[in-house]
């Protein structure tokens, strides 16, 4: 509960800030369209890895996956097949990842860490080898499959809130993670399932002696984390309408386990909620956007021509800081007792 | 009363939130003396211990060395002063050498700045510490981790004495000796008498209190409880000052004669088991199952349970063969398991009573696999009462519990359900005597209920009051089985140790 309300103050403090700072533009429909927009985005990745990370696991290889799946969709939809169709299919090779995943660490015993780390690079080998130095986009499969271009507007409408001009309507994204979010939020709160995976992330031996089939559950919940990585690929290209097999995705599980750590999720394993990674996720676009407007500033701009490179700095030293904050409090905590 | 006492505490407090650990307590001890300080858990023995040994800061009260009032702000000026504390838990660097650990932290150097481990001296002075132990010198250079329970227990002592410790505090030293380890650091405890160490022994196996002790301190709900000379030492004095009234029985038996058979185990081995095991076990019996500690007892429990693979033979409940594959298996057959390392294996540590009451029967408790709040709540209830669980409430964490309130907890979570089987390893291992006797009369309720008790135990009393029928295994062959006439702490121990029947 401690670090809801931690999370809570961070981003109230920021969204002040940000209001101090350019309350025109940053109060504008259109920023915060964005800001929600990313937030869903991320938030989506954040449910898996979080609840992946709740049960004692780690994922690192989300990015690469998002990317595979970004790329895959919309080669897919090049070489002809129905949108909907390579949704499915797209989704079904995320299930598949999960599988293999869960397979390598519950069967053959293999850290988790080692295990998508692998996947990381072979992953984003497999994107780059399925449209080989281009990138794949809208516009081109729409010139190519006239015949498929209702049927992907319909799911940027639905997905992602943009036309198939790509005019930006309503953050969708939104209600796609507030949706999953219950979903997830449901069975890991509510149900048998979700008790199951917090015993194994505190104590995967005591959890196996209460007869859990601790392998099966496991399983089930990598193969949770690259389903929602996948579908956060599909996301992405119904989003930006185009992936780069080289770099669509890159570096973005970090942002993923950024956020569910920023959440409460504990990296041992057993602590974590679904509300937590939800307001996790937004921390990093809200920063991000904080940090640009203050960019903009004049006082700023005289000294600073181009804030970008400072973000990873301030992302980074948000994190530290939390941890930090986090840990103090979990000391006092212990010394109360 | 010619010298000082080498230590001495006087109307020591120490208050934590909520909780008054410690009301005024004092203990003396003299040169060369083998103090036993005993009580339930939750007594104060382990706070005492940690203020002694500068763990804590007491709140009231003084610690005296020597005669000299001491302040001991944390662990290294206690033993500078002549304390050391040996854990429960041993505090060896098993990936290290025993030379290493003797002295870590303290590595006698040379060449200069360059800082180098003097190997020479680590190897000389080590070795006449283990020769003070009883340990062979050569064993300087073996890694900690492959040393046998007993072995580390003794390093560990010869650390303490290599800091000049005139006060041993052992905290449960014998929970994991086999019997001649057990011997082997008595002998050890009275060459420290002779050298004039004084040692403080905190210990719940009344026997050993009785053999060790030159006097008790007996402690009960942070005070002083009464103190024992050495010839006063007895299991009935020691327990009334314990628990504060007379047990009636410690092991209750109220059950009638065994049954039919309810588990039969066939020829079986399972994966790195030395030999094939048969035997079986009645509805309505408590089977005592003895042993050193290496049998190979919890090995073959976990077999049955579906924690190791079994490699040939088979397992039968109720005349039917079964097939166990994972311990799901095991419990919905309804073989049940309280492990030996309960917080290892039996407690989801960092959660209340009632996550772990509910968790290996969640799937009674919920529908459509939505979890009912209220039933489990209920359930958790009752189990808490009727196991007399002492807990705030049902969702303070169970690591927080003493020993025999956790246990209390694992037994729930079995108690939950019609069990055809119950498999205890060690059942009272850390638990005080009066949530022992709760669980005895516990374990005999449900054998007159009809199930099967198969107990596993290393505690001899416990063995030769509960059961009915005892099997002895050695080295992982069954070398013979008592029936309840023919018990007896000889011959289960003839058996245990490799010898014949008879």
């Amino acid at each position: 509960m401690n670090r809801i309300f931690g999370v809570l103050s961070l981003l109230a403090t920021m969204v002040v800030l940000l209001s101090a700072a350019d309350f025109q533009n940053a109060t504008q429909w259109s920023n915060v369209k964005d800001v929600l927009n990313q937030q869903a985005f991320f938030g989506v990745l954040t449910l898996g890895v979080g609840v992946l990370i709740i049960s004692g696991g780690i994922d690192l290889s989300i990015g690469s996956v998002v990317g595979l799946s970004a790329v895959g969709f919309g080669v897919l939809m090049r070489a002809g097949v129905s949108p909907y169709l390579a949704f499915i299919l797209v989704l079904a090779n995320g299930v598949c990842i999960g599988l293999v995943h869960g397979f390598l660490v519950t069967r053959l015993k293999l850290q988790p860490f080692l295990v998508t780390l692998c996947g990381l690079f072979v992953y984003r080998g497999f994107a780059r080898m399925l449209s080989p130095g281009r990138p794949v986009g809208v516009q081109q499969i729409r010139a190519d499959h006239p015949e498929s271009a209702d049927a992907l507007g319909f799911l940027r409408e639905l997905f992602v809130g943009k036309d198939i001009n790509s005019v930006f309507g309503f953050p969708m994204q939104v209600i796609v993670m507030l949706i999953l979010a219950m979903l997830v939020g449901i069975v890991l709160h509510r149900t048998v399932y979700g008790r199951y995976w917090y015993a194994i992330g505190y104590n995967e031996q005591a959890a196996k002696y209460a007869g859990i089939h601790t392998e099966r559950q496991k399983l089930a919940v990598y193969v949770l984390c690259s389903t929602l990585a996948s579908l956060g690929g599909i996301l992405t290209f119904l989003d930006y309408g185009s992936a780069t097999p080289e770099t669509t995705g890159d570096t973005w599980e970090l942002y993923a386990i950024t956020g569910a750590v920023l959440g409460g999720c504990s990296l041992r394993g057993g602590e974590g909620t679904i509300p937590g990674m939800v307001l996790g996720a937004a921390v990093l676009p809200l920063l991000k956007n904080l940090i640009s407007f203050v960019g903009t500033l004049p006082a700023v701009s005289s000294v600073v021509k181009n804030i970008d490179p400072v973000i990873p700095v301030v992302i980074g030293l948000t994190l530290l800081l939390g941890t930090i904050a986090d840990e103090f409090l979990r000391r006092r905590g212990v010394a109360k007792r | 009363m010619s010298s000082p006492p080498i230590l001495e505490a006087r109307a020591v407090r120490k208050e934590f939130p909520g909780v008054l650990a410690l009301d005024g307590v004092s203990l003396r001890l003299d040169i060369g003396e083998v103090l036993a300080v005993v009580g339930e858990n939750g007594a104060g023995k382990s706070t005492l211990m940690k203020i002694v040994a500068g763990v804590y800061q007491p709140d009231a009260g003084e610690i005296l060395i020597n005669g000299q009032p001491v302040t001991l702000p944390d662990v290294s000026a206690a033993m500078r002063a002549g304390v050391s504390l040996i854990h429960q838990e041993l505090n060896l660097a098993e990936n290290l050498s025993v030379g290493a650990n003797l002295f870590l932290g303290r590595e006698p150097e040379k060449g200069g700045f360059l800082r180098l481990i003097d190997r020479e001296k680590i190897e000389t002075e080590s070795g006449k510490l283990l020769a003070r132990v009883g340990l062979p010198t050569d064993m300087v250079n073996v890694a900690v981790s492959t040393l046998a329970p007993g072995q580390k227990q003794l390093v560990e002592i010869a650390r303490a004495l290599s800091l000049q410790a005139r006060v041993i505090i052992m905290d449960e030293p014998t929970s994991s000796l086999t019997s001649r380890e057990t011997e082997r650091l008595y002998e050890v405890i009275e060459a420290l008498k002779r050298d004039g160490v004084g040692v403080l022994y905190i210990s719940h196996r009344l026997g050993e209190v009785k053999r060790i002790a030159d006097r008790v301190t007996v402690l009960r709900d942070g005070r002083n409880a009464g103190e024992l000379a050495k010839e006063q030492i007895s299991h009935d004095s020691l327990i009334r000052l314990m628990v504060g009234r007379d047990l009636k029985t410690l092991h209750p038996r109220k059950r009638g004669p065994a049954k039919q058979t309810r588990l039969t185990v066939r020829n079986l081995r399972y994966l790195g088991g030395p030999a094939p095991i048969s035997f079986e076990v009645k509805a309505g019996e408590v089977l005592g199952m003895a042993g050193l500690v290496g049998a190979g007892r919890t090995e073959l429990s976990e077999a049955i349970f579906g924690i190791r693979e079994v490699v040939e033979g088979e397992i039968l409940l109720d005349g039917k063969p079964i097939k166990v594959r994972r311990p799901g298996d095991a419990i919905d057959a309804g073989i049940l398991l309280v492990p030996e390392d309960r917080r290892a294996h039996g407690l989801i540590l960092p959660e209340g009573a009632e996550f772990n009451l509910a968790l290996p029967n969640l799937k009674r408790l919920s529908h459509n696999r939505l979890i009912s709040t209220g039933r489990v709540r209920e359930m958790a209830q009752k189990l808490v009462s009727r196991l007399r669980v002492k807990t705030p409430n049902l969702r303070q964490p169970v690591g927080l519990l003493s020993g025999g309130n956790q246990q209390k907890v694992v037994f729930g979570k079995w108690l939950a359900r019609d069990p055809a089987v119950l498999i205890l390893d060690e059942p009272t291992r850390g638990v005080d005597v009066g949530a022992r006797e709760e669980i005895y009369t516990v374990i005999d309720e449900l054998a007159s209920s009809g199930v099967a008790v198969w107990m596993i135990s290393s505690d001899m009393e416990e063995i030769l009051g509960m059961s009915d029928r005892v099997l002895v295994l050695h080295e992982g062959h069954l070398t013979g089985e008592l029936s309840r006439s023919e018990l007896g702490e000889e011959a289960i121990m003839r058996l245990a140790t490799g010898g014949i029947r008879g």
